[in-house]
């Protein structure tokens, strides 16, 4: 392996892909210097966020390891989606630290202090991570194609021709090769949601969110949703949070998960434990609910 | 004099005014530009989260919105001696529309959810990169239509840079008037050209309007 290069900041900059081969791992901080394999990729410490006088994260600790598959699952307003819109840096916390990779997300280091980081160190954090959104929140105004390939062109200076041929190789992942020509308007909620899990893994992100990536969806598309998914989550060393309704899905694809409610993690472990053998009268209660009993899914 | 309309003073001062249209039809696209370029400052200035911005934009639209077009005419004109009548015009013309289209623009760019925000920062692009490839497209496509309208508008006021000199339709129809006392003909025929020009273009309006809303 490589020597340390000196200055993490410098190679973090340089926005290509060698960076992506995990060798970079290595260079960080000096402090945090530890293999891959103990230091968590994400670690949230006394996360809180408020919405004017409704706190709906109320002090959360988690780590979550590299290329770990964590799904989160609970009631509705439990503050699930905001855990994950904090790491996208779509919200800001209120109180408490997030660090990715050993370093924080909204401050810097200067000495043994933490500062509030500008948006250039946020933007630097951020390319670490990717999201697919409910509302999949694909450009309109652009075909299939053109979704994948706009943030590689215009975010990390890709030449035209290789970002197409990365999209498309996204494309066929996805199975939607044959529609890259059309607008989004012309496909199906499935089809959009593939391609919003495209366009998200085109920019190669260490950790990928899904925030209900299904929950908008009518139910016989559900299923091509969550195939891709389950693919994405077995084949690639990605870290993966997953806020999901869909318990079925949870228990096959993730290595642990959260159950949240009341702003709280309230309950956490491997999914045999948490969906067979519930501690908490509120886990058991919402399981209750969502799987009407045994075993099935949310499908 | 005594009849109220001669065909052939019609014709003569129909063909001393094409000579000028030029003019107008410049001092309407240059304007328009003017008020299309500084409309979008204005709409992006009053979304600046630094108060003393936004509500230098805010003043300035309402200011603009407030007063007469030909009263901020003739307040550029004597501020601004120096500058030719034309530019002044255009100028004129400009500031007052940018106010007007500040507020599409504005309805265009909070017309575009807020999920396309969320998009464009999740794939991290930058403040710039959001705005053009993201923001701005979808929020100029269906303001298209109204801002054609604008220009029309626009179009049919620049009988109004008469007042500061410039030579174009209105002037040229006075002056033809005050030789020949034949007015009538003279301002007819102005209206006549302006009919011309902006009926087409309006017919041009609706057509985008009605495509806009095939695809809506």
């Amino acid at each position: 392996m490589a020597l340390p290069k000196v200055l993490s900041l410098r190679e973090h900059d340089s926005e290509d892909s060698e960076r992506r081969t995990r060798i970079g791992q290595k260079t960080k901080d000096d402090k945090t210097q530890e293999s891959p394999e103990t230091t968590p990729i994400v670690r949230y410490r006394g996360v809180k966020k408020s919405f004017g006088d409704v706190e709906v994260l109320k002090g959360i600790d988690l780590d979550m390891m590299p290329g770990e598959k964590v799904a989160v699952i609970g009631p509705s307003g439990s503050g699930k989606t905001t855990l994950a819109r904090l790491l996208m840096t779509l919200e800001r916390p209120s109180a408490g630290i997030i660090e990715v990779e050993g370093e924080p997300l909204y401050h810097k280091r200067v000495g043994a202090r933490l500062v509030p980081a500008d948006e250039r160190h946020i933007a630097r954090m951020r390319s670490k991570i990717g999201m697919v959104f409910q509302h999949f929140n694909l450009f309109p105004h652009r075909t299939i194609l053109q979704n994948v390939t706009e943030a590689p062109i215009h975010v990390k200076k890709m030449p035209r021709l290789e970002a197409e041929e990365k999209a498309r190789e996204m494309l066929e992942k996805v199975g939607l090769i044959e529609h890259i020509d059309k607008y989004p308007e012309q496909l199906s909620g499935g089809q959009k949601q593939r391609v919003a899990i495209a366009r998200a893994l085109v920019m190669e992100p260490k950790i990928m969110l899904f925030d209900e990536p299904t929950s908008a969806l009518d139910p016989e598309l559900v299923g091509e949703v969550l195939a891709v998914i389950k693919e994405i989550a077995e084949k690639g060393d990605m870290a993966m949070m997953l806020i999901t309704h869909e318990m079925q899905f949870a228990r096959e694809v993730a290595d642990r998960v959260l159950f949240t409610d009341g702003g709280n993690i309230v309950e956490q472990g491997t999914p045999e434990e948490i969906f067979e053998h519930p501690k908490s009268e509120r886990l058991q209660a919402f399981l209750a609910r969502f799987l009407g009993g045994v075993g099935g899914g949310g499908q | 004099m005594s009849e109220i309309w001669n065909w052939q003073t019609a014709a003569d001062v129909f063909w001393k005014l094409t000579k000028v249209v030029p003019v107008t039809l410049e001092a309407t696209f240059l304007g328009f530009a003017l008020a299309a370029v500084l409309g979008l400052v204005w709409a992006l200035m009053r979304r600046s989260r630094f108060r003393p911005v936004s509500l230098l934009a805010y003043w300035m639209i309402e200011f603009v919105r407030s007063t007469p077009l030909l009263v901020q005419l003739l307040f550029l004109y004597l501020a601004l001696p120096r500058f030719p009548v034309f530019v002044i015009g255009v100028t004129g013309l400009g500031l007052h529309y940018s106010a007007y289209l500040a507020e599409v623009y504005r309805g265009g760019i909070e017309a575009v959810p807020q999920g396309q925000w969320e998009a464009a920062r999740a794939l991290n692009f930058s403040p710039f990169k959001t705005w053009t490839r993201i923001i701005l497209p979808q929020a100029v496509r269906p303001i298209i239509p109204v801002m054609g309208n604008y220009l029309i508008v626009l179009f049919k006021e620049t009988p109004l840079l008469f007042t500061i000199n410039v030579v174009e339709m209105m002037s040229v129809a006075k002056k033809f008037g005050s030789h020949t006392f034949q007015y009538t003909e003279a301002y007819t025929i102005v209206g006549v050209l302006f009919f011309l020009m902006s009926y087409p273009s309006s017919l041009l309006v609706r057509w985008a309007e009605r495509r806009m809303a095939l695809k809506q």
